[in-house]
């Protein structure tokens, strides 16, 4: 009944082809867009930035990089880590050698070093594919933990082997470093998120995220219809890390402000993105969005619930909190192989039947 | 056939084609040629080298003799990416969709060689982008109109039935605009009604837009029917080309299709 598109023609194939089509869609994606920029920076606290929204932001951001990637162009990775590290040392180590150059610049900077490194480690996709693929990328992963831990200039030689964030700020608020307002860090993150989003919407409905979605599909009728497989593989794994090296430059300079490789970027990282990927639903930009939301706020959940509705240990509801979140991603993946963003499609198509069975 | 087309020149010419799989020799000395225009058959009995002759003049194989002149330009090894920016399209004896997309983004996808707006306009989806975007998505609508698979435009063409799966893969190789459109076993599996559909589309596209077809099937009703000429493969060598009553009454060709006692030359 309020979800329905009747009486919504589309007279052009630019009304056809907007990115969101239906009335509705625009109103709730307007909705949500006020909500998140105009009241959630008013109410935002310390509790809720660190634990809940930045720490959201940075992997949707992870996400929707590796969704790119392993969604769209279906090579999979197990490098987002290693990406991940990429961006945040690159970030430090521009920051600390042009301490004057604009902030926004050093993360789009960071990202553009990462996508050169993730084309590096993207050649093997050109002969290997699935599983070894997997396995080559998970080389980049331990491979740039080590060069990290290991090589003192990437961390300016300080003797913890730790990076730390400098205080940086933007239109007169502090967005890195320990004084920096809750408000103004997820506001950072919140316009970047929103706007590579977008970008990643318009990309893959495109000439390139068809291909992608080409080569993912049947390589061997993409590259007969004229799609060349080095490009758009390449392509994808360049945009792809993009995206990753600015969730890791955010996710050190933002979220952490101090990082240490082999705790804050390793494996264990590679695999929660994909898992934010797989539940989310592969190859969907919302997907990442649900996903992350899921991953991010269950174990809070959870938590919450157990601690300080029933009253639980805290120790034992953290024991508690691993086993149901392993049993909720694999009933997920029992009732919808293909993600959150299969069900909320599925939904959709119920709620412009409804009241009707069909 | 009714309309009289004009056939042209030469637009393929095959010369001298050996492709060996190892100690296997798929073909063996293959030489025919494809007039402008014309609808042009392969035929032979199961593993008579008729898809690898259609892989070689894509790219998808490398023969390694003879060459292949396409338009005017004389080569043996061409990538099939080349081959296909260069207007030659095919559809495939197994359906080869990208199935997860949309009838829709099929059919995009096969004018990709065509576009060229970078990832920056991509990605901001307005100006130039949006301009070329719309353009060509014009041009796929009238190819679903021609196909007339309008009803399935948003559907992902995994879930389509096999006939309109066909079709659809048709019209991804019509939106390439190809000058030859190689079509590997078009028919095959299908009901008697779907062929004839598929009959009439292959005409109309030969018709209409002037593409030249090579295509190979089993059905020699249908071949014999709507084809100009048709060359015979049996074993990686040539038995015989012509006209489909020239071929029809070809004692070689008898012999290959019913099979004789093999005393004499072939």
């Amino acid at each position: 009944m309020f979800y329905r598109e009747a009486g919504q023609f589309k007279t052009s194939y630019k009304a056809d082809q907007a990115i969101f089509s239906i009335t509705q869609d625009r109103f709730i994606v307007g909705l949500f867009l006020v909500v998140a920029f105009g009241v959630v920076p008013f109410l935002i606290n310390d509790y809720w930035a660190n634990a809940i929204l930045i720490q959201f932001l940075v992997y949707a951001m992870a996400a929707l990089g590796l969704n790119i990637l392993t969604g769209y162009c279906g090579q999979v990775s197990l490098g987002t880590g290693g990406f991940m590290a990429v961006g945040a040392y690159a970030s430090y180590k521009l920051v600390t050698s042009f301490p004057e150059l604009n902030f926004i610049l050093i993360i789009l900077l960071s990202g553009g070093i990462t996508a050169a490194v993730g084309m590096v480690f993207g050649l093997p996709s050109l002969r290997i594919k699935g599983f070894y693929l997997a396995v080559a990328t998970l080389a980049a992963q331990f491979f740039l933990v080590w060069l990290f831990n290991k090589v003192g200039w990437f961390f300016n030689y300080s003797p913890t082997g730790m990076i730390v964030s400098p205080p940086r700020e933007m239109f007169g608020y502090l967005i890195t470093g320990a004084e920096a307002q809750p408000g103004a860090r997820y506001l950072f993150c919140l316009s970047f998120v929103t706007i590579f989003a977008l970008a990643a919407k318009n990309i893959t409905r495109g000439r390139i995220g068809r291909s992608w979605m080409a080569i993912r599909d049947m390589d061997i009728a993409a590259e007969l219809i004229g799609i060349r497989p080095l490009e758009a593989k390449l392509s994808a794994f360049a945009v792809s890390s993009f995206y990753i090296g600015i969730a890791g430059a955010l996710y050190f300079n933002v979220w952490l402000g101090t990082a240490e490789p082999t705790e804050a970027f390793d494996i264990n990282q590679s695999f929660f993105v994909l898992f934010i990927v797989i539940i989310g639903g592969l190859g969907s930009i919302l997907g990442s969005f649900l996903g992350a939301a899921f991953m991010v706020l269950a174990p809070i959940g959870i938590k919450n619930l157990m601690v300080g509705v029933l009253g639980f240990d805290v120790s034992v509801a953290k024991h508690v909190e691993l086993m149901m979140i392993g049993t909720l991603i694999i009933l997920f993946l029992i009732v919808e192989p293909h993600g959150m963003a299969r069900l909320w499609q599925i939904l959709k198509e119920k709620l412009r039947r409804w009241p009707f069975p069909y | 056939m009714s309309l009289k087309r004009n056939i042209g020149d030469t637009i393929l010419a095959v010369d001298q084609i050996s492709l060996s799989f190892g100690g296997v020799k798929a073909l063996s000395n293959i030489s025919f040629s494809v007039n402008e225009h014309e609808v042009f058959a392969i035929i032979g009995p199961n593993g008579a080298g008729k898809s690898s002759m259609l892989n070689c003049i894509n790219g998808f194989y490398h023969p390694q003799e003879g060459t292949i002149t396409f338009k005017g330009n004389t080569r043996r090894h061409v990538s099939p990416s080349e081959a296909a920016r260069e207007g030659i399209a095919r559809t495939f004896q197994n359906i080869a969709l990208f199935k997860g997309m949309t009838t829709l983004d099929n059919i995009m996808t096969g004018r990709n060689t065509k576009m060229n707006k970078g990832i920056f306009w991509q990605a901001l989806r307005f100006g130039p982008a949006e301009k070329e975007e719309i353009e060509h998505r014009a041009v796929v609508e009238k190819v679903i109109d021609f196909l007339e698979i309008e009803a399935i435009r948003k559907t992902a063409v995994g879930t389509l039935p096999y006939g309109l799966q066909k079709r659809v893969e048709l019209g991804r190789a019509l939106a390439a605009e190809p000058d030859l459109l190689l079509l590997d076993e078009p028919m095959a599996g299908m009901n008697i009604e779907e062929k004839q559909d598929m009959c009439r589309f292959i005409l109309d596209v030969n018709d209409e837009f002037g593409t030249t077809i090579v295509l190979i099937e089993h059905d020699m009703g249908v071949v014999m029917d709507i084809s100009d000429r048709v060359v015979v493969l049996d074993y990686g060598k040539k038995l015989a080309d012509g006209t489909p009553d020239e071929v029809r009454n070809n004692q070689a060709v008898i012999d290959a299709y019913l099979g004789v006692a093999h005393d004499d030359e072939e």
